[in-house]
């Protein structure tokens, strides 16, 4: 029965992932560039949460909320301020200002609420479920996780199916010169990208922080980085493909740290992703390109 | 004087995911021939050339060089080594490089030398990279490039760029040369110009020469042969003259 | 013939340039030194510079010269700190020490990190772009995790190697202790100093200097501007990105050498060996200028500085470093800046003119 606690808190991590993923792939989908910073919004949403939550006495839904608005706001703004002036420049140049307001963010985080690592209180207040006679408990925050990254997993398909903002983003990311001459507005669609993943990034840091309780202004770096990593796996711009390496990912990892080393458990994380681009560089659900001479 | 077939292509075809891009594609080039490939735009041409410098491996058919050499299967790098050089379509030139380093580049097959001796300045160096500059940039004099030898190679004009490619192209010491497009976006003048130069370097190079160009003052003008392909297909082969006049031709590509 | 060796002397001068700043700086500092007019802290950051001048002037190689995006030098640094640390502390351990060990240290250093470098290249090299990126970032990871890992040990009856805990090495009474899991290596001998690493860094920059300009060299600038027409031309892709990357490798490897022997413990932390370490020797090479050697170290040595500088605006210095780096990026890259920097260009062509260029004219004038 060890085997599956480990497997659905794995599942649960992996949803976390799966929802920092979705702000990777569709940025990366849409305005074709790497958001390095994208780890550290979902680092300030767990900052806010828990100044509302834990020190104005909130209630944990609406804190959650408000987060949210706020991160989306701050998504805007970067994106505004930092990369629309550098669209159309190399990606290199991209790569290293999102880096920059990685630092700056993680920075803001350091001066305004200390490094002292914050103990967050859990948003959710559902009691553990206990199956088997008590042999397999799944936590409440499991539970939420998973059924709410599912929720916005069938949001956003059917948004991005069925909305004409939805067909423009899928547009954008096909071919922006061509979405320009067709009258899309592709800077609102690049807001708008933002805008959802800086929201979404806002949940997954209130549901990070209510499973591993500590929040640093670091604290979004290392899941940024492996919700990237998730991404890749699943096949990048796609939204289905970040929900399954979100999942594999966040299973390899708590099974690996349960059954072969806590030390190594990032290092085995991080070889999936090797073999993965080694055997279908275009991830599991990813389009091949074909170069053209 | 018999006649030495330098290029022979048979039934060559490609097909992309059930698309048959080229399909039963024959073709036999003498030595020292100007061998023109025509066709609308889409016909398969270029598909041609990516076949015959192994970008592309095809479904079927073989290619033979010089009547021993196999080229079908061989990579890109091989097929360079063994005698083919090309252009492309749309110019791929070293940019950030100056012109006399793009020739200089396509010599180092003919001056190897070790990494380590380039970074100890060892063996070969000296002698290899003295031989190498002035053979660039005798090269780059066949072409009137030699003022522009220190430009960066982006900077120079595009009729300069067509022909910077054709010498870097021409310093691998190849037998046959493909030509994408030598005059596309050229003016009539310079046009003038580049059916001399492809002339010339056919003649002091000693070259064999097919070539894929849409200006059909060009084309009657240099080419002994020619090839007309339409939806990957052969639609005429023979003396330019006599292609030319075909009916079929008339009708599919220029369309009178 | 004139145009090149016009060209020739140009590079020449460049290069001269490059070597005569940093005899100057090495004089200077030395004097000054001698004199007791440096502070402790910039005595501190001697070594530190020349370090990451190494590490950047070596990812300048990969990123600037090859043109491939690697977010994982620092895990080449830390494979080459390591192996050589295991060499010196178990050399230190049997009762051998001297410089010359030192030597040996930067050759298992350079060549282990070269071989690693090797061996992930293989794989990674053909991804492009991002996606290398994220490849190599990956890399970086794993080997700072594996070193964080790793207990070994020697005795009478050779090296012993563990990934769980000092009981699992087995070792006998004689036996001794060389790396203990997270804790690292500690008490290193402090080969490190000023001289050698300028001594190191010199010999980097002339590796490189000369790799560039050989057939290798160009090479490996053709495969970068245009893989499809290099190619054409006859150069084998992979075995030329390998040689840039493994080189590169190697070259971070004497930089860990160098960053081990000047610190009694080393472990394998996210800030040493992790990719914030990779990020930061990135930036060096973005605002240094891709491909240009000189403004790697300047970078190197300025971007190290500068955080120590701004050390009495304490908490805010980080945060002013990142707002620098922004606006320099925005500022240097984007589309719309460089639109006004070449009007501005235009306008006033004698301010911006390259001042070799306008000696030329005015030759060309008379």
């Amino acid at each position: 029965m060890d085997f599956f606690t480990y497997l659905v808190s794995g599942l649960s991590l992996g949803s976390i992932y799966a929802i920092i993923a979705l702000g990777y792939t569709m940025v990366y989908g849409i305005a074709k560039m790497l958001n390095f910073a994208h780890g550290d919004v979902l680092m300030i949403g767990a900052y806010i949460s828990f100044v509302f939550m834990n020190q104005l006495g909130v209630d944990p839904a609406l804190s959650v909320l408000l987060a949210c608005i706020s991160c989306t706001v701050i998504g805007i703004t970067i994106e505004r301020i930092a990369y629309k002036p550098l669209r159309g420049a190399n990606s290199l140049a991209v790569l290293i200002t999102a880096i920059g307001v990685s630092y700056f963010l993680q920075n803001i985080a350091l001066l305004v609420y200390g490094a002292n690592p914050k103990s967050y209180k859990s948003v959710v207040s559902i009691p553990p479920l206990h199956l088997f006679n008590g042999a397999l408990s799944i936590s409440g925050e499991s539970i939420v996780t998973i059924l709410l990254c599912i929720l916005i997993m069938i949001a956003l398909t059917t948004f991005i199916n069925k909305t004409k903002m939805g067909q423009a983003m899928l547009a954008v990311s096909e071919d922006r010169g061509a979405s320009t001459l067709m009258g899309i507005n592709v800077n609102g669609t690049i807001a708008l990208t933002f805008a959802i993943g800086s929201f979404l990034a806002a949940i997954a840091g209130a549901l990070l922080c209510s499973a591993y309780p500590t929040l640093t202004p670091t604290t979004g770096a290392m899941p940024g980085i492996k919700a990237f990593v998730a991404a890749v796996i699943g096949g990048i711009g796609s939204i289905p493909g970040a929900f399954i390496g979100g999942l594999i990912l966040g299973v390899l990892e708590n099974l690996s740290k349960a059954y072969i080393s806590a030390q190594l458990s990032d290092a085995i994380v991080f070889s999936l992703l090797i073999i993965m681009l080694l055997i279908k560089p275009s991830g599991i659900l990813g389009k091949t390109n074909i170069e053209k001479v | 004087m018999k006649e030495n077939i330098m290029l022979s292509v048979k039934n060559l075809s490609i097909t992309f995911g059930g698309l048959h891009a080229v399909e039963n594609f024959n073709l036999d080039i003498k030595e020292n021939e100007l061998y023109g490939l025509i066709g609308p735009n889409g016909a398969g041409k270029t598909t041609i050339f990516n076949l015959l410098t192994g970008v592309y491996k095809p479904t079927t058919g073989s290619i033979t060089l010089n009547g021993v050499n196999k080229i079908d299967g061989k990579n890109t790098i091989e097929i360079n080594k063994m005698g083919i050089a090309r252009t492309f379509q749309n110019i791929r030139l070293f940019d950030k490089l100056t012109v006399h380093d793009n020739v200089k580049i396509a010599l180092q097959n003919k001056y190897r030398y070790s990494t380590v001796s380039g970074i100890f300045r060892l063996g070969r160096y000296h002698r290899y990279e003295a031989l190498m500059d002035e053979e660039a940039l005798a090269l780059l004099k066949v072409f009137n490039l030699e003022n522009e030898a220190t430009m960066k190679s982006s900077n120079l004009p595009y009729g300069k760029q067509r022909k910077l490619e054709i010498a870097r192209a021409i310093a691998t010491n190849p037998k046959v040369l493909l030509l994408d497009e030598p005059a596309a976006g050229m003016n009539e003048n310079e046009t003038k110009e580049l059916m001399n130069t492809i002339k010339l370097v056919r003649d002091k190079f000693n070259m064999t020469i097919l070539l894929i160009e849409h200006d059909m003052k060009l084309v009657k003008g240099i080419c002994e042969e020619l090839t007309v392909l339409n939806f990957g297909k052969i639609l005429a082969q023979g003396e330019t003259s006599e292609v030319l006049k075909n009916k079929e031709v008339i009708k599919a590509y220029l369309g009178e | 013939m004139d145009l090149l060796q016009q060209r020739k002397k140009k590079k020449l001068s460049y290069n001269i340039s490059i070597y005569l700043m940093i005899v100057i700086a090495y004089a200077v500092v030395m004097l000054l030194s001698s004199q007791g007019k440096i502070s402790s802290l910039f005595q501190g950051l001697l070594v530190p510079f020349c370090t990451y001048s190494i590490l950047a002037v070596s990812l300048n190689l990969v990123v600037g010269i090859s043109g491939e995006l690697s977010l994982g030098h620092a895990g080449f640094m830390c494979v080459g700190a390591f192996t050589s640390a295991i060499f010196t502390r178990y050399m230190k351990f049997l009762g051998v020490e001297g410089l010359y060990l030192f030597v040996i240290a930067i050759i298992i250093g350079a060549f282990s990190a070269g071989v690693f470098g090797l061996l992930i290249g293989i794989p990674v090299l053909r991804l492009k772009g991002d996606y290398l990126a994220i490849v190599t970032l990956a890399f970086g990871e794993i080997i700072k995790n594996i070193a964080n890992a790793i207990y070994l040990g020697f005795d009478e009856n050779g090296v012993h190697l563990s990934l769980k805990n000092t009981m699992d090495l087995g070792l006998s009474d004689k036996g001794f202790i060389v790396v203990k899991g997270a804790q690292g290596i500690t008490g290193t001998p402090h080969y490190s100093s000023f001289t050698a690493g300028v001594i190191l860094l010199l010999i980097t920059i002339t590796i490189i200097l000369n790799l560039i300009e050989s057939r290798t060299g160009r090479n490996i600038k053709a495969l970068r501007d245009n893989r499809i027409a290099a190619e054409s031309v006859g150069i084998s892709a992979m075995k030329y990105k390998l040689i840039a990357f493994s080189i590169a490798s190697a070259m971070a490897g004497v930089a860990g050498v160098l960053y081990a022997h000047n610190l009694t413990t080393l472990t394998a932390l996210p800030k040493n060996f992790g990719y914030n370490m990779s990020i930061t020797i990135l930036v060096f090479v973005v605002l240094g200028g891709m491909g240009k050697i000189r403004g790697s170290i300047i970078a190197a040595v300025v971007l190290t500085l500068l955080p120590e500088m701004l050390r009495g605006l304490q908490d805010y210095r980080m945060l002013i470093y990142s707002i620098v780096l922004i606006v320099v990026m925005i500022f240097t890259s984007a589309p719309s800046i460089k639109q006004y920097v070449e009007v501005f260009k235009n306008k006033f062509p004698k301010l911006t003119r390259n001042p070799v260029l306008m000696k030329k004219t005015k030759k060309e004038g008379k």
